[in-house]
């Protein structure tokens, strides 16, 4: 009995998931410090000529260290008229859809934790379980901001998952493959009339690669599509009501997200981990490889944040009407014309 | 073609900032965001207020004769005098010996106090001045209540007046040190 | 039916009274949304009780008095010289203009009339801090429509702008600088210089907001046509300022009226904007921001020399009688009305402050809006709470 438990433990499935467990587990939290710090301390501050938190640590690199602990220390409090099970799940759910997408992102010819022949199909519908925990946070606090913050989330999501969808096709068809790790493998080997070798998709799907970079903005409910959060008119919208380790779940899981999306928007449109001229079957992409994918993140993070940081906010029914009817007809144009192209050549 | 330029501008705008408060030494030289950015870490680091600054009012003892005018003018009484009446000896030798008024206490509550000078302009004698100095706050609001032995103290932070524009009649006053 | 018991006649008139109500038009009900008194939008602790129906506000009140200091009632026990010192604190963003006209009012009852330097110097500080006051103003604008930017780059130029004015006069934001007769002190030197600096870099600020905010697409389809106040109910509801001239009225107090400030002495032009939305009033006043540091530039040319503080007695006891003298502050017409009785304090003092009448429209163009559009009015409206309640 010992003997068969002690071989299931040891076991290369169990140790392997185990292994891919506690990297995910890690994972999430690592890349909310490192955006949060680079871009919403630092990047921020300078934009706006001022130097950004600088006490703790080294030009305050461990400042988010310090706000989580500062978040633990608080009361958990939940309002008295609040669906408490639903108020106190909301923020798991949204971090779980987080955990979730992180599964299938390849960072290296064998660094993936689960490489799904449908992988990119998994992530977009994992990615909108949120709604469902915004909508559900919203709709639990038992406050009118959070509730008109909440409805606005669901709208927009919805709203937004079907260009992002729409935008990925395109890729799908031209890389013959849902998976991810297959897509980045039709990145390195592709070739554009025989010139050039491992092109990203960028050059061939760059309305596909604006489509999703604006609809991701807006699934981030980051400016200019902040209006479920929109601190001046909702006061924050269906988070409102949260306090300490809860409000850090939401904060995780919003940073986390846009960390997902940013290299699932490398792996469609950059090329992920690979690198143009490189074969792409090389054992030591796997060390390099995960840098290359970081960069090619921080890049797309970047332009993220840096929109963020500059524009205003759109109204609720303006943000609407542009989802369909600019961003959805543009990306069904684009899936036509990269059908036609398929065939074609 | 117009609405793009729009978004365009204002990513420059923010960017350039950005490069600004990084590379305030120009690009070539190494980043010092610390000396582009135009705040200022204030424990480590103090910004110095103008000389005409009102930070905190300081008193010369001897030259206030416990007259309470400035007690009377001020617009919510924040300032606390009593004194006593002393001989004095007598200016010229055989003359009348004189009555002073003798301070023994002026307490200023900086809780109450607006920052406005009235007392420091009322007074006849010089005997306020306001100091740019302006790190002296409190745990306890009570502790705010200064006597006369801090103001005092704060005497030697008083600057200067300093010289005036080209075109105006008003005389520089001294400080009497 | 005399048999009937009580009872039973209840039961009939319910019945008929549910059929009544499934026949009528399904009523969803109308949420009460309490914008504010602690709300982000409000600057402050105005509340504003609005009706929605979804995200549509239906009716909406604003509720001023959170914030009430009495300020009417005390300058009656204060003498003169005090209450400067707390008229500063009505309109506490663009505080030196604030005392200006209580003190050409005073003035005006004990008939005397401050030097030349004296009025050119208060012109320059008045103009200075409606800068102070509407670059604030326009970074504000950029947070409230959630732009995070343009609010620090206010905060961070507007800083000299304070900087200048407590080099003059002592203090950052409530200056107190005025005197009946005068001013309180002189420039001090190499002041001119570092303010026309200051002024370069204000101009510069308002061409960052111009391409971070004005230009922007998304700012466009935020304002254009939102909260549109036409020339007439903007003239019934009693609006001035920048928010009157952005409905297409040619007026401005510093122009219209014949006051001992100079500014018939300079060129300058008066702003106006036919639109009557809220891009129109951000619009006339980021303009009327450049137009103030083209005045301040110009006013600091032609600075006669000479006294700054005109014969009054030590003691001011102003005669009776009654004044009113209103001014173009940073938010609109600011008028005190004195009456005195020859005592050394005011018997009664009427302040006439421009955001409680800027506001009195809410309730009119509120109407019909949705929830963000609420915050981009009342933000190009432009209130300071204090302005309001005083």
């Amino acid at each position: 009995m010992i003997a068969d438990l002690s071989f299931w433990i040891f076991s290369d499935y169990a140790v392997s998931t185990a292994i891919k467990l506690a990297v995910v587990m890690l994972i999430i939290p690592l890349t909310s410090l490192i955006l949060v710090y680079v871009f919403l301390f630092k990047m921020m501050a300078f934009m706006q000529s001022r130097l950004g938190p600088m006490e703790a640590g080294p030009h305050g690199s461990l400042q988010l260290i310090a706000e989580a602990l500062k978040f633990l220390q608080k009361e958990d409090i939940h309002p008295d008229n609040a669906d408490k099970h639903v108020f106190a799940l909301a923020p798991i759910i949204v971090l779980m859809s987080t955990f979730l997408l992180y599964v299938v992102l390849p960072v290296g010819p064998d660094l993936v934790v689960e490489d799904l022949d449908t992988g990119i199909f998994y992530a977009m519908a994992v990615s909108s379980l949120s709604a469902l925990g915004v909508l559900m946070a919203g709709w639990a606090s038992a406050n009118k901001y959070a509730l008109l913050g909440g409805l606005r989330a669901a709208g927009q999501l919805i709203a937004y998952e079907l260009p992002l969808v729409l935008a990925v096709v395109g890729v799908v068809i031209q890389a013959e493959t849902l998976s991810l790790q297959g897509i980045v493998h039709a990145q390195a080997n592709w070739e554009i009339f025989g010139i050039g070798s491992g092109m990203p998709f960028i050059v061939t799907q760059g309305i596909g690669f604006a489509i999703f970079m604006v609809a991701a903005q807006a699934e981030l409910t980051q400016t200019p599509f902040d209006m479920p959060v929109a601190e001046t008119e909702l006061v924050g919208g269906f988070h409102i009501e949260y306090t300490g380790f809860r409000f850090l779940l939401f904060f995780m899981a919003e940073f986390g997200t846009a960390f997902a999306f940013a290299s699932i928007a490398s792996v469609l449109f950059l090329g992920g981990w690979s690198l143009p001229f490189v074969d792409p079957t090389a054992n030591w992409l796997n060390i390099v490889g995960p840098g290359v994918m970081l960069a090619k993140i921080l890049f797309l993070s970047m332009i993220i944040f840096w929109v963020r940081f500059t524009y205003p906010r759109l109204r609720e029914d303006q943000l609407q009407k542009f989802a369909w009817k600019l961003l959805i007809p543009a990306a069904l144009a684009n899936i036509v014309f990269t059908g036609v192209f398929k065939v074609a050549f | 073609m117009a609405g793009i330029s729009g978004y365009v501008k204002g990513l420059r705008v923010t960017a350039r900032t950005a490069m600004r408060t990084m590379f305030p030494n120009g690009l070539k030289r190494p980043p010092s965001p610390v000396k582009g950015s135009v705040t200022v870490q204030y424990p480590h680091e103090k910004d110095e207020p103008a000389p005409r600054s009102r930070g905190v009012i300081s008193l010369v003892e001897e030259k206030c004769t416990a007259c309470m005018l400035c007690s009377r003018s001020c617009p919510d009484w924040c300032i606390y005098i009593e004194g006593h009446k002393v001989k004095a000896p007598p200016r010229r030798a055989g003359g009348k010996a004189r009555s002073v008024n003798k301070l023994d206490r002026f307490d200023i509550d900086y809780s109450l106090c607006m920052y406005c000078g009235i007392c420091v302009e009322v007074c006849p004698f010089a005997a306020l001045f306001w100091s740019p100095e302006y790190e002296y706050c409190e745990p306890h609001i009570a502790d705010l209540l200064h006597d006369k032995r801090r103001l005092t103290e704060w005497f030697e932070t008083v600057p200067d007046f300093e010289p005036y524009e080209d075109g105006a009649e008003v005389k520089v006053k001294k400080v009497p040190r | 039916m005399t048999a009937t018991s009580d009872q039973q006649r209840h039961a009939y008139v319910a019945s008929q009274a549910a059929e009544a109500r499934v026949n009528v038009e399904l009523d969803t009900g109308d949420m009460i949304l309490n914008i504010g008194p602690q709300h982000p939008a409000t600057h402050g602790t105005l509340r504003i009780a609005t009706q929605l129906d979804g995200e549509l506000v239906v009716k909406a009140d604003p509720i001023p008095g959170y914030m009430h200091r009495g300020y009417e009632k005390l300058t009656e026990v204060r003498t003169y010289r005090q209450i400067t010192t707390l008229v500063n604190r009505i309109d506490w963003v663009g505080n030196f203009a604030n005392e200006v006209p209580f003190v050409l009012a005073a003035e005006r009852l004990m008939e005397v009339e401050a030097p030349p330097r004296a009025q050119w110097i208060r012109t320059i500080l008045f103009e200075m801090s409606r800068i102070a006051n509407i670059s604030l103003f326009l970074g504000d604008m950029g947070v409230q429509l959630g732009a995070l930017t343009p609010v620090f780059f206010a905060f961070r130029d507007r800083e000299r702008v304070l900087n200048q004015i407590e080099a003059v006069t002592g203090g950052r934001f409530h200056p107190n600088f005025d005197r009946i007769g005068g001013l309180k002190d002189d420039l001090p030197k190499g002041w001119i210089a570092e303010t026309k600096d200051c002024m370069e870099t204000m101009r510069n600020f308002c061409d960052e907001v111009e391409d971070l905010l004005l230009g922007n697409p998304v700012f466009q389809a935020r304002c254009r046509g939102i909260g549109v106040i036409p020339t007439d109910v903007a003239l019934g509801y009693g609006l001035s300022g920048a928010n009157l001239r952005a409905s297409g009225v040619d007026w401005d107090l510093r122009r219209d009226v014949d006051s001992p400030l100079p500014y018939d002495q300079i060129d300058w032009k008066v702003w106006t904007h036919t639109d009557g939305d809220s891009f129109a009033r951000f619009w006339v006043r980021l303009q009327e921001t450049r137009e103030a540091t083209l005045i301040v530039d110009k006013l600091l040319d032609g600075l006669p020399s000479g006294p700054i503080m005109a014969k009054v007695p030590r003691i001011i006891k102003v005669p009776a009688g009654e004044a009113y003298i209103s001014t173009e502050n940073p938010l609109g017409e600011m008028g005190y009305y004195i009456v005195s009785k020859g005592d050394v304090g005011p018997f009664r003092v009427k302040i006439r402050t421009p955001s409680f009448n800027n506001i009195a429209i809410v309730s009119w163009v509120l109407r019909g809006v949705f929830v963000p559009d609420v915050i981009t009015i009342l933000g190009s409206l432009y209130f300071v709470l204090g302005d309001i309640d005083r």
